[in-house]
């Protein structure tokens, strides 16, 4: 058993009838790293991670989390994790602070209460009954529950979903608090931008296989190419591609400077993860390089 | 890799012994007290009315002892029904859709203790009311205290069973929260209406008594009253039963349906 690794999965599959939501996924995720499954909605990641979390039974493949079988529901696995749900209720009737305490009583060896509340940026609201948090106080309330018990991984499943700027900020702010105490975090998404700004490693999922996997950086510049773009004095657009955009700007700048050309917007850029993404998830799978 | 990784040592190696279960248990139904008190409507509904109806129906029929005692076992069971099986049904229909019931799931409390401390509760209401009825119907309204004790106790727990397990059992049919009122009152009043509760059941249509002798309320108002009160005349095997009946298939009901999650593959 590879000590390493938080949770190892390999040629994962479900069925739902004549349905294949998972087919064949295989990865990896480091112990202390922040793992994205990243994809559009009915993808499979939640499927993924539900069977991971021990909601649902596998139809086959290998699934292990932190050396234990999920899919026989082991006590002492459910010790270890802490599982923030894509949407779950809370009692509406108790508040913040009664509620992080009640779930440490669930745990063996509870975080402190304060210290949670606080990480999690809930001392304000500590007195508030639930029902009367706002909707990214209530994501916030959802870390520090999933938090509390210590777990050495955490699974978030759509962390943000239908959330405002501000709020958003705020559960990414939960979620690199996680990394800084070093948890393992299990990360589902549909937004590209959070893969990137959260993950270290991110796979890109589409109906229910993964299509790529890697850092985003290298995701995006996996490809290999630059893209250098302006505007002439006529002000039409011009973009090319390269290999070496060195040689291409020292071209192109020079050819300008000699006709005694400004160039307008002149810039370089790599593929973004943004474009590996649409590439790779639009309707037929071309290009995947 | 060197052998001398620290890192590779992980914090889990320290003690994680579970929490003892009656420990969690206990907690959970504290938990579950603290709530009820905080949700007035559902104190109410389930708490309040029956003896609301008994204060009533006292009014009404001061003086009358005969009524009186048709009405003192008939709200005594109608009390049990109500803070079992409407209420286990309401609840858990609606910490299921919440998903609430899921993520209790998620954690390392076991089953058992989360579902003991829901149904402890509800076990709390029930002998709470039972109590009441009882003292009211002694000290208010001049009945005889209970003759047969243990007969009373021996009905209560029986009747608590069979409708608590139907009461979850129900739960599944329920398609969701906004509809569980429909379904559970669906059950509730025509039931309490036919077996007894405001009436004495044997002057009831002969129709209708057919009916309610299958179903377990009038059984279980048949025992109470029996344990209540002085020269009734009740088969008190041919009730209990029933009631076991009952228990048995909404036990089963009860557990081959249950579901953690309102989405339904």
């Amino acid at each position: 058993m590879n000590g390493h690794a938080a949770i190892e999965v390999e040629g994962l599959r479900k069925r739902y009838g004549e349905r294949e939501a998972v087919r064949g996924i295989s990865f990896t995720v480091r112990r202390g790293e922040v793992f994205g499954l990243l994809g559009p909605n009915g993808a499979g990641k939640t499927t993924t991670v539900e069977i991971l979390e021990g909601y649902r039974e596998r139809s086959d493949g290998r699934v292990s989390v932190l050396g234990m079988d999920p899919g026989t529901r082991p006590a002492a696995l459910r010790r270890r994790v802490g599982i923030v749900l894509q949407s779950s209720g809370l009692y509406r009737h108790l508040t913040v602070r009664e509620a992080v305490e009640h779930w440490a009583g669930l745990y063996p060896a509870p975080r402190d209460v304060d210290e949670t509340i606080a990480l999690t940026g809930l001392e304000e609201a500590a007195g508030v009954r639930t029902r009367a948090l706002s909707g990214g106080q209530q994501r916030r309330l959802d870390f520090a529950l999933a938090l509390i018990g210590d777990p050495e991984l955490v699974f978030l499943d759509e962390p943000t979903t239908g959330f405002d700027p501000a709020a958003r900020r705020q559960a990414w702010d939960a979620v690199r608090s996680l990394q800084e105490l070093g948890k393992t975090v299990l990360l589902t998404t549909h937004y590209l931008d959070e893969a990137q700004a959260l993950a270290d490693r991110v796979a890109i999922v589409k109906d229910g296989a993964i299509l790529a996997e890697g850092a985003p950086g290298d995701l995006g510049a996996g490809a290999q190419r630059f893209r250098v773009s302006w505007r002439g004095e006529d002000g039409e657009a011009h973009v090319r591609e390269t290999a070496d955009p060195t040689a291409l700007l020292h071209e192109i700048t020079g050819a300008a400077l000699a006709r005694g050309e400004r160039l307008h917007d002149l810039g370089v850029s790599r593929p973004s993860l943004e474009e590996v993404y649409l590439e790779l998830t639009a309707g037929d799978a071309t290009a995947a390089a | 890799m060197s052998d001398h990784a620290i890192d590779g040592v992980r914090p889990a190696d320290r003690s994680r012994e579970a929490v003892p279960w009656r420990r969690a248990a206990w907690r959970q139904y504290r938990l579950e007290r603290r709530m009820f008190w905080r949700n007035p409507s559902a104190a109410f509904f389930n708490f309040l009315l029956p003896l609301l109806f008994l204060a009533l129906f006292g009014a009404i029929f001061s003086g009358d002892r005969d009524t009186l005692q048709v009405i003192v076992p008939g709200i005594a069971g109608m009390a049990v029904m109500s803070t079992t099986f409407s209420a286990l049904a309401m609840n858990l229909t609606y910490l299921r859709e919440a998903g609430i019931l899921k993520r209790v799931r998620g954690t390392p409390l076991p089953t058992s203790a989360y579902l003991a401390g829901i149904a402890g509760s509800a076990i709390t209401n029930t002998a709470v009311q039972v109590g009441l009825i009882t003292v009211a119907g002694t000290m208010v309204f001049g009945l005889d205290p209970p003759r047969d004790w243990p007969a009373l106790v021996l009905f209560v727990v029986v009747g608590v069973w069979c409708f608590a397990a139907l009461g979850v059992a129900l739960s599944h049919a329920i398609p969701n929260f906004d509809s569980a009122p429909a379904y559970v009152n669906a059950a509730f009043l025509p039931v309490i209406f036919i077996s007894g509760v405001f009436y004495d059941a044997d002057d009831a249509p002969r129709f209708l008594r057919d009916v309610a002798e299958v179903l377990p309320l009038k059984h279980l108002i048949d025992g109470l009253s029996g344990a209540m009160v002085a020269g009734a005349d009740v088969d008190h095997l041919l009730a209990l039963a029933v009631l076991a009946l009952w228990g048995c298939a909404g036990t089963l009901l009860a557990i081959r349906g249950f579901s953690w999650d309102a989405r339904r593959a």
